[in-house]
């Protein structure tokens, strides 16, 4: 029992660093709800129960866009597609859970919480090792809610003059950080944003961000398989 | 669709992409080349958000001249090449736009 709450303090004690750029990420999604017109109750809604800063700010992007909800939609699930990794990832750690296990456990499989514990399952074999993914994700739990209320509570009061919407995609280009090293992904990165600026106004119902994110793929699977037969 | 019906349809969209995999995955389904294909989606849908929002401006046209965003994304760019730092990426950016439109 003790070894548990260990574990789970571990997950807490190892995500932490990673939780300093949610707070931003948080405040921006709670004062942009806000200021594109969303009630409070919404916007904190839409944090419990999507729990998702990507998804939830891809929501955001597109809505004040005009985009129909089928299209916003499809984007989070395309933009949340990455999730399908990490869970392939971790579930061989986790294959002799209870599907209770497995249903909380997936709420909060997010990107950070997934990059420090995967480490972790990967290095240490204990029974009990998801305790630390849950530590991890409930952290971060706690940051995301926590800091959109304040979000919603300042928005009013935060200029608009400051441009913090600018703030979003500084907090993905952030989420790239390691991804610029590799001579593939830039390739993919420049694909995928010319075809997203350039088709912004044409592409109908707003779906660029799925036909950008496609045509980046499709780049990504061209290139790895031409540089790999090389 | 009201806002609650968008909201718990995206919520439940990502919940299961968060799910299905844990609670559904044979091993064998997930070959090392789907796994790579998946490695690049961060890299394919990030800049299809990241592009529009420095080039695009609040009118919906692509605008190139006197644009401040251009120029503090590509900072934040070569600060996060450089540091690998997460909250360095945001917060550089942040501080060469302000200084860009308040002090330039």
């Amino acid at each position: 029992m003790n070894s548990n709450f260990k574990i789970f303090l571990k997950g807490i004690v190892d995500v932490s660093p990673l939780m300093i750029p949610v707070v931003p990420f948080g405040l921006i999604f709670g004062v942009l709800a806000i200021d594109i017109g969303f009630t409070p109750l919404e916007t904190m809604g839409m944090s419990l129960i999507v729990f998702g800063g990507a998804s939830q700010i891809v929501l955001l992007q597109l809505f004040s866009g005009g985009a129909s909800s089928l299209v916003i939609i499809s984007s989070v699930g395309a933009v949340n597609s990455r999730h399908l990794l990490y869970g392939a990832v971790v579930s061989e750690h986790l294959s002799d859970l209870k599907l209770i296990w497995k249903i909380i456990i997936s709420y909060f499989l997010i990107d950070q919480a997934f990059a420090i514990s995967n480490e972790y399952l990967k290095k240490n074999k204990e029974r009990n090792r998801y305790f630390h993914l849950v530590g991890g994700g409930a952290t971060c739990w706690v940051i995301w809610q926590s800091t959109t209320l304040l979000g919603i509570i300042l928005g009013a009061s935060i200029p608009e003059k400051l441009g913090l919407s600018f703030a979003v995609p500084l907090t993905f280009l952030a989420l790239l950080v390691n991804d610029f090293r590799k001579f593939i992904n830039v390739i993919v990165i420049i694909i995928s944003g010319t075809v997203a600026t350039l088709g912004y106004n044409y592409i109908p119902f707003k779906a660029y961000v799925i036909v950008a994110a496609l045509a980046g793929l499709l780049t990504a699977m061209i290139l790895t398989k031409t540089i790999k037969t090389k | 669709m009201s806002n609650w019906t968008l909201i718990i349809y995206c919520g439940l969209i990502t919940y299961l992409t968060r799910f299905t995999m844990i609670a559904l995955i044979k091993k064998e389904m997930f070959n090392d080349r789907i796994r790579e294909i998946l490695s690049f989606v961060p890299s394919a849908i990030f800049p299809a958000i990241i592009f529009p929002a420095i080039f695009i401006n609040e009118i919906g046209l692509f605008q190139i001249e006197e644009n401040p965003k251009i120029l503090a994304a590509i900072i934040a760019t070569v600060i996060g090449i450089l540091s690998r730092s997460i909250i360095a990426t945001i917060f550089s950016g942040l501080a060469s736009y302000w200084f860009l439109i308040f002090v330039v």
